[in-house]
């Protein structure tokens, strides 16, 4: 990483911290907004918030190891999360699986070559009445076809 | 998005309320006053415990602290479940003045509502109206020239299930991984930063609202004795009408049946995975605290569904949510995926499954917080009540049955 990167990267943090406020119930927060603006938390921006909430690295780790919405490794620019509790999947979600794989070429849980979609299952997003759903990002479809689907992925930039 | 707003009718939640109304009359009654009201309702908690919310409050009430805090719990993760979303999108004046009413009663100035990750698109529309309410003089300092200060804010959940247990959710607003208390103390002695804490559910703040206007005994004319007032279902599988239903408790499931169009069901899901299965024969039997509780997931399979996909999918579903903190939940949800997909594959013995189902019951006692008590219900009722779909597996051999 360029030092101009990181050197950003801190400011970015501590802005964070200076509007969440700097105990540690600011963490999740915090590392919600790195999240959503890198796409992924790194090892650098895991170091600068710990020593920015004065706590160890290593802590700030195990609790991003515990959410699903958190991750370490650079992701795709879209985060697609298909659901896969038992309503959707009996409304058809294989079938969205097996067109969206298709279509990609890849399998869920992976990202394509050109870092455009990863491909993840989520449980159960709460639509249940309108399977089968999935979140592009943070925006929910629902009632999806195969045709759908697909659509709405190569919309994606 | 496709989120369209229909009118909605029902006896209690969707009856007619304008915004602002229960803060206006809380704030002209005393403390006191509320907690006999809420007290004379007999609400129940509509998170899935079903704990009395008068006594929550009243400990919360009489403990001494500088600051209290009052939690929402908008992390609705139960798998079937979606009324806390028609809630927070279409009545958000029942959920906030709730919010207000309770840290009125309990002598809370801070609101938290916890949202799960998966409802980020609404935070939008959420702030909005806070914003709306603090213009005029809902929220904020000195709350229509009372003197009492009450603000709510909005914390995001990050994709994790368990983090709607009310001793997991502090621990995750506290910048911890999301793993369950142990429990006493209670949050409404030790809550959120040790402070005393009220953990309520979306719907029974929206209770809260009606009941403050309405009054106690205008609550308890719905429902039966023990389960007053009434109840809001969220519905699907296989059904003409899915959706949120606001229902008298007592409501039969044969009732609820006809109401959304099912037909040729087999099998209903009642609480969600951690629910219990209930098949043809059982219904005649009614939702309710007394008979079947139920946080409100409904979800319908007609004769053309495999329970053993079915349970499956459940049991994937606990594996991956089990915080892994303590053993019985940890190891024996693993194990009863793996009798799940013996069944399967058809080597499954009679006597290995009555023992998966004994690690079941001792998983609903030895484990630490609601998600791994509850977890083994969809294995013990599934396995018990549709043997012949074990047997169709190819279990058994021709003694089986
Ligand atoms: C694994 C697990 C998940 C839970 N999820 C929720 C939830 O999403 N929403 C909720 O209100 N309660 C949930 N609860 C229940 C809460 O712990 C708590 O009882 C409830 O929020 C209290 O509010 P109430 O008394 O108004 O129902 C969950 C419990 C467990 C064990
Ligand atoms: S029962 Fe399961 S979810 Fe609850 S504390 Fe134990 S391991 Fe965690
Ligand atoms: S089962 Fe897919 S949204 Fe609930």
């Amino acid at each position: 990483m360029l030092l101009a990167e990181k050197n950003s990267l801190t400011e970015e943090i501590e802005r964070l911290v200076e509007k969440y406020g700097s105990n540690r119930s600011s963490l999740l927060p915090v590392l919600q907004d790195i999240q959503r603006n890198h796409r992924y938390i790194s090892e650098h921006a895991q170091q600068e918030i710990a020593r920015v909430l004065d706590i160890h690295p290593v802590e700030v780790y195990s609790v991003i190891s515990f959410y699903s919405f958190l991750n370490t490794k650079p992701k795709g620019r879209n985060i697609v999360r298909l659901c896969r509790t038992i309503t959707c999947d009996l409304a058809g979600k294989d079938s969205i699986v097996k067109a969206v794989e298709r279509e990609l070429g890849i399998k869920f849980g992976e990202t394509t070559k050109d870092k455009r979609i990863t491909l993840e299952f989520a449980n159960c997003l709460g639509m249940c009445d309108q399977g089968p759903a999935m979140l592009v990002n943070y925006k929910v479809y629902t009632k999806l076809t195969p045709e759908k689907a697909v659509e709405i992925l190569n919309e994606l930039k | 998005m496709t989120i369209t707003k229909t009118k909605r009718t029902g006896s209690v939640i969707f009856s007619e309320y304008k915004s602002g109304e229960s803060i206006k009359k809380a704030l002209s009654l005393k403390r006191d006053d509320i907690l006999f009201e809420m007290r004379t309702s007999k609400l129940k908690g509509r998170g899935g415990a079903g704990f009395p919310t008068a006594t929550k409050w009243m400990l919360a009430a009489a403990s001494i602290s500088k600051e209290k805090f009052v939690i929402c719990n908008a992390d609705e993760g139960e798998p079937g479940t979606f009324k806390d979303r028609v809630l927070l999108l279409e009545y958000p004046e029942l959920v906030m003045d709730g919010m207000v009413v309770a840290g009125y009663t309990i002598g809370a100035e801070k609101g938290i509502i916890y949202l799960r990750g998966e409802y980020e698109y609404m935070i939008q529309s959420l702030e909005d109206y806070l914003e709306n309410m603090r213009r005029e003089n809902l929220l904020g300092n000195n709350i229509l020239q009372t003197g009492f200060n009450f603000d709510v804010s909005i914390r995001m959940g990050s994709g994790a299930y368990v983090c709607g247990e009310e001793t997991a959710l502090i621990e995750s607003l506290e910048g911890q991984r999301g793993e369950a208390r142990n429990k006493p103390p209670y949050p409404v002695n030790t809550g959120f930063l040790g402070r005393p804490t009220i953990v309520n559910n979306v719907e029974t703040l929206c209770a809260v609202s009606h009941i403050v206007v309405k009054g106690g005994e205008w609550f308890k004319t719905y429902g039966t004795d023990k389960s007053t007032g009434s109840k809001l279902f969220s519905i699907s599988g296989d059904c003409k009408y899915p959706g949120v239903y606001e229902l008298p408790w007592g409501t039969s499931i044969n009732e609820l049946l006809d109401k959304v169009g099912a037909s040729h069901t087999k099998a209903v899901q009642v609480g969600g995975a951690s629910g219990i299965c209930l098949s043809k024969n059982e219904f005649d039997r009614k939702l309710s605290f007394e008979d079947v509780p139920t946080g409100g997931s409904i979800m319908i399979f007609n004769e053309t569904r495999d329970m053993i996909k079915i349970l499956k999918n459940y049991m994937e579903f606990f594996v991956e949510e089990s915080c892994g903190q303590c053993t019985p939940c940890r190891i024996g949800n693993k194990k009863l995926l793996e009798g799940v997909k013996m069944i399967e594959e058809g080597t499954i013995t009679y006597s290995y499954l009555k023992s998966l189902r004994e690690l079941g019951h001792t998983m609903q006692v030895a484990s630490k917080c609601g998600l791994g008590q509850s977890s083994p219900n969809s294995f013990i009722s599934i396995t018990e009540k549709f043997k012949d779909e074990i047997f169709r597996y190819g279990n058994g051999g021709n003694n089986g049955k």
